[in-house]
C-alpha cells in the first residue's frame, strides 16, 4: 500500500504490478503480474460502492482474486450497488476480461489484430492450437493452459505479440512458444 | 559511477529488456541503471545506452546472449562492439523527426519530477497558473490542435464549451483505451513520460474549471498502469496534483480507471458509460459530453496525445504550434510504423509528411524484405492504401478526400503475401466482435458481411455476393450510430477499390 500526503492513497490505481520474475541467472527483474495492493482485507464487493464506476473496480478485483466472476456473487453485487441482477449480469457479459468460469493455470493470449496478422499471427495461433489440440478461447482438458484472442497489446512494431500470464512477449515465433507450452503442460 | 539506460517500455520488455537489465545489474552492482521510456526505434529494442563524456552511446538490439560479449567489450566505457550504434540522436531515424510531445521519451526517468523539470517539463502548467481560464482556452484555440483520438475535432471549441458550462462539478477524462491495431503512441508516452499527461490534464482542469480527472486505461497495458500509478504518486508529492496545484489555490485530483477489454469503450460516450460502471453502450449525441458527460456533468474527453500536446502549447504559445503542419492540420503527429516493417516504431513529424517517406525512408520497407502490398492507415476502421498512392501527404484533409482517415496515426504495413480478401472479412469479424449491439446495421450487418465475404472467398456467386456486400456497406454507413458500424465499410471499400483482383474482380481504381 502506497502512502500519499493528505490521505489520498485511495486515488491510486486499485492494483499495482509487483516485480516478480527470475531471469536465467536467478536475479529478480521487473515483471508484470497483477497484485492487489490496496483493500486486500476488504471485500471487493463492498469496497468500491461509493466510487464512480465502482462496479467495474469490484468486477476487476473479483476477476483478479478468483480468476472468474462466480455467479453466486451476482445477487450480492446487485444488492451492494443497488441495481438489478440483470444489470450486473449485463455488465459482466459485456466485457471480454470478465469470465464466468475459471481459466487454465496458464493463460496465453495471442494478438489477432492487423499489425500482428501482417507478421504471421495467424500461423502462430494455428500452430499453438494444433499443438495443444484445442480451439481459440478453450482450455486444455487437464486445465493447464487456456489460449485466448487479444486485440492489440500495443506491440505492433514487434509482433507477433503474446501475453503469457500477464507478461508481454514480442517477435514470437512458434518455436519460442513451444518450450513454454511444453513446460506448462508438464507441470504437476 | 556509470549510468546505464534501459527502457521499461512494453515493446522493449516484450523482447527481453528486463532480463538484459538484470544481467547487467548483476555484473555491475555499482552501476546506476535508469529504466527509461523507449526512443521509439522498436527494431533496435532492447536498446541499452551508456553515459559518456560525449553524451549517451547506444547499443541494440541487445539480447541476453549478447550481454557477456558487451561487458567484455567494456560496455561501461562505451567500447567497440558489433551492436554499438553511436549517439542515438545522430541516427537518421531520430534526426529527421520533429519531436515535441516525445522530446523527453527515452531520455528521462519517467518517474522523476526533477528530471522532468530539468528537461523543460512544468513550464506549461506554471504559465497556466498565472492565466485566466479564458486565456488558457484561447491558447488551445489558437494552436489549432485537433483531437488525436481519431475524430480530429478542434480541441479549442470543446475546451470553450466545457469552460463556459455552469456546474458544481466538471471532469477531465483522458481516453487511454488505444484499441487501434498499429498504434502505441499513447502507451509509449504513458510509460515513458507520464508526467506530461498529468501536466496536460492539470492544465485542462485549470482551463475548464474541472477539479477531477480520470485516465481510462485499457487492461492490455499492465506496464502503463504501473508507471502511471507511480507517476501520479510523484505528482501528488510534488504538488502538481492535490488541493493546491502548483500553489495556484486550485485543486485537481487524478485517478487511473481500468477498462476490461472492450474496443468500443474507446468511443467517448461508451467510455463514459463504462466509467460509470455500466455496459459500454454508445450514447446518442446530443447531449454532448462537453455539457452532459460523466455523471451528467460537463466533461472534457480527450485522447492521451491531445492532452500531451497541451503543455507544449502553453509553454511555447499556441501560435508556435499552429505554425507547424499544413493547412488545417496543425502541429505534429506521432505516426506509428507497425506490422511488416523493417524499422518499426514512432515517428513524430509535422503533418504533411508523405506515406512514402514514412514507410520507405523511416521504415526501410518490409521486415520480410518482400515488396509492400498495402498499408492500413488509422486502425481497424482505416483504409488499405496501395503503394501507388504513397505520395499522399499525411494530413486530415487529404485523407478525407479519399474517404479515409489519419485516425490515431497508426500505419500497418503488409507485404505481397497478404490476402486482402481475408483482411476484408476480418474487418467485418472485428466489427461483429466489438459492436456494442445498440444498432441493427452494425450488430447484424457485420455478421452478415462476414458470412457473405466468406462466400466470395470460396468463389460462390461472386458478383451477386459482392453487390450484396456493397448494399450492406451502404446500410452500415448510413444507419449506424457511431463510427464502429459507420466506418467498418472504410477498410472493406478500400479493398474493393484498390485490390479488386483479391475478390476476383477486374482492375483497381486509378489503374493500379
Ligand atoms: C469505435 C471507436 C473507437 C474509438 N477508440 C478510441 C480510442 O481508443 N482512443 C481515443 O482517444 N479515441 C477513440 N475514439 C474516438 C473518441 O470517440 C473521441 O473522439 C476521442 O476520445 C476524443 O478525444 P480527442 O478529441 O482528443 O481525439 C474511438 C471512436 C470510435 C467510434
Ligand atoms: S454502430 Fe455499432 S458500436 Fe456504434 S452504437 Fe451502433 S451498434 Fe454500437
Ligand atoms: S496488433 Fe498485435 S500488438 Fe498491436
Amino acid at each position: 500500500m502506497i502512502d500519499l500526503p493528505g490521505g489520498r492513497s485511495h486515488l491510486l490505481p486499485k492494483y499495482v504490478l509487483e516485480l516478480s520474475t527470475k531471469n536465467e541467472k536467478g536475479a529478480t527483474v521487473a515483471a508484470n503480474t497483477v497484485q492487489p495492493c490496496s483493500n486486500t482485507e476488504d471485500d471487493p464487493i463492498t469496497a468500491f460502492v461509493s466510487e464512480t464506476g465502482g462496479l467495474m473496480h469490484a468486477l476487476n478485483a473479483l476477476q483478479a482474486r478468483d480468476g472468474y466472476i462466480d455467479a453466486a456473487l451476482v445477487p450480492k453485487l446487485a444488492k451492494a450497488f443497488n441495481i438489478t441482477k440483470a444489470e450486473v449480469k449485463g455488465v459482466i457479459s459485456f466485457y471480454d476480461d470478465f469470465t464466468k468460469a475459471p481459466k487454465g493455470k496458464h493463460v496465453v493470449r495471442i494478438c489477432q489484430a492487423e499489425a500482428c496478422q501482417a507478421v504471421g499471427s495467424r500461423s502462430l495461433t494455428a500452430h499453438t492450437l494444433e499443438k495443444l489440440g484445442i480451439g481459440l478461447g478453450d482450455t486444455t482438458p487437464d486445465g493447464h493452459v487456456t489460449v485466448e484472442a487479444v486485440y492489440c497489446l500495443g506491440l505492433c512494431a514487434t509482433g507477433p505479440a503474446v501475453m503469457i500470464d500477464g507478461h508481454v512477449k514480442g517477435r514470437v515465433a512458434p518455436a519460442d512458444l513451444d518450450p513454454i507450452l511444453d513446460a506448462a503442460e508438464a507441470e504437476a | 559511477m556509470s549510468r546505464i539506460f534501459i527502457p521499461l517500455d512494453s515493446a522493449a520488455v516484450a523482447v527481453g529488456a528486463d532480463e538484459v537489465a538484470a544481467a547487467i545489474a548483476e555484473a555491475h552492482p555499482e552501476a546506476e541503471i535508469v529504466r527509461t521510456g523507449s526512443r521509439g526505434m522498436h527494431w533496435l529494442e532492447p536498446m541499452v545506452e551508456v553515459e559518456t563524456a560525449e553524451g549517451r552511446v547506444a547499443y541494440g538490439p541487445v539480447s541476453l546472449a549478447d550481454v557477456d560479449s558487451l561487458l567484455e567489450a567494456d560496455l561501461m566505457a562505451a567500447g567497440a562492439h558489433d551492436l554499438r550504434l553511436g549517439r542515438p540522436e545522430d541516427l537518421p531515424f531520430l534526426q529527421d523527426q520533429e519531436r515535441l510531445t516525445f522530446a523527453r521519451c527515452g531520455i528521462t526517468d519517467p518517474l522523476s519530477v526533477t528530471d522532468y523539470e530539468t528537461h523543460g517539463g512544468l513550464e506549461g502548467v506554471k504559465k497556466a497558473t498565472g492565466m485566466s481560464a479564458e486565456a488558457i482556452c484561447q491558447e488551445v484555440m489558437t494552436s489549432g490542435l485537433r483531437g488525436r483520438g481519431g475524430a480530429a475535432f478542434p480541441a479549442g471549441i470543446k475546451w470553450n464549451t466545457v469552460s463556459g458550462a455552469n456546474a458544481d462539478q466538471k471532469y477531465i477524462v483522458c481516453n487511454a483505451d488505444e484499441g487501434d491495431s498499429g498504434t502505441f503512441a499513447d502507451r509509449m508516452i504513458m510509460e515513458g513520460d507520464p508526467l506530461l499527461l498529468v501536466e496536460g490534464m492539470v492544465i485542462a482542469g485549470l482551463g475548464c474549471g474541472a477539479t477531477k480527472g480520470y485516465i481510462y486505461l485499457r487492461s492490455e497495458y499492465p506496464i502503463a498502469k504501473r508507471v502511471l500509478g507511480q507517476a501520479i504518486e510523484q505528482a501528488y508529492k510534488h504538488g502538481l496534483l492535490g488541493d493546491d496545484v502548483m500553489g495556484s489555490g486550485k485543486a485537481f485530483h487524478l485517478e487511473v480507471f481500468m477498462g476490461a477489454g472492450a474496443y468500443i469503450c474507446g468511443e467517448e460516450t461508451s467510455l463514459l458509460e463504462s466509467l460509470e460502471g455500466k455496459r459500454g453502450q454508445v450514447r446518442a449525441k446530443p447531449p454532448l459530453p462537453a455539457l452532459e458527460g460523466l455523471n451528467g456533468k460537463p466533461t472534457l474527453v480527450h485522447n492521451v496525445i491531445s492532452l500531451c500536446a497541451v503543455p507544449t502549447i502553453l509553454a511555447k504559445g499556441g501560435a508556435f504550434y499552429r505554425d507547424l503542419g499544413m493547412g488545417r492540420s496543425t502541429g505534429t503527429m506521432p505516426f506509428q510504423l507497425a506490422g511488416n516493417i523493417k524499422q518499426g516504431g514512432l515517428v513524430e513529424k509535422a503533418f504533411g509528411v508523405t506515406l512514402k517517406a514514412l514507410v520507405e525512408d523511416f521504415g526501410g520497407g518490409t521486415r520480410s524484405g518482400r515488396p509492400v502490398k498495402a498499408v492500413q492507415v488509422g486502425g481497424p476502421l482505416g483504409a488499405y492504401i496501395p503503394p501507388s498512392r504513397f505520395d499522399m501527404p499525411m494530413d486530415y484533409e487529404t485523407f478525407a478526400k479519399i474517404g479515409a482517415g489519419v485516425g490515431h496515426g497508426g500505419i500497418v504495413v503488409f507485404d505481397d503475401t497478404a490476402d486482402m480478401a481475408a483482411q476484408a472479412k476480418y474487418a467485418f469479424d472485428f466489427c461483429a466482435h466489438e459492436s456494442c449491439g445498440k444498432c441493427t446495421p452494425c450488430r447484424i450487418g457485420a455478421v452478415r458481411g462476414s458470412e457473405v465475404m466468406a462466400k466470395v472467398i470460396a468463389g460462390e456467386n461472386r458478383e451477386t455476393n459482392l453487390t450484396l456486400i456493397e448494399d450492406l456497406l451502404e446500410v452500415m454507413e448510413d444507419g449506424s450510430l457511431c463510427a464502429m458500424g459507420g466506418m467498418t465499410p472504410v477498410p472493406v471499400k478500400s479493398i474493393l477499390d484498390y485490390f479488386p483482383e483479391a475478390v476476383g474482380r477486374g482492375t483497381a481504381k486509378g489503374g493500379e
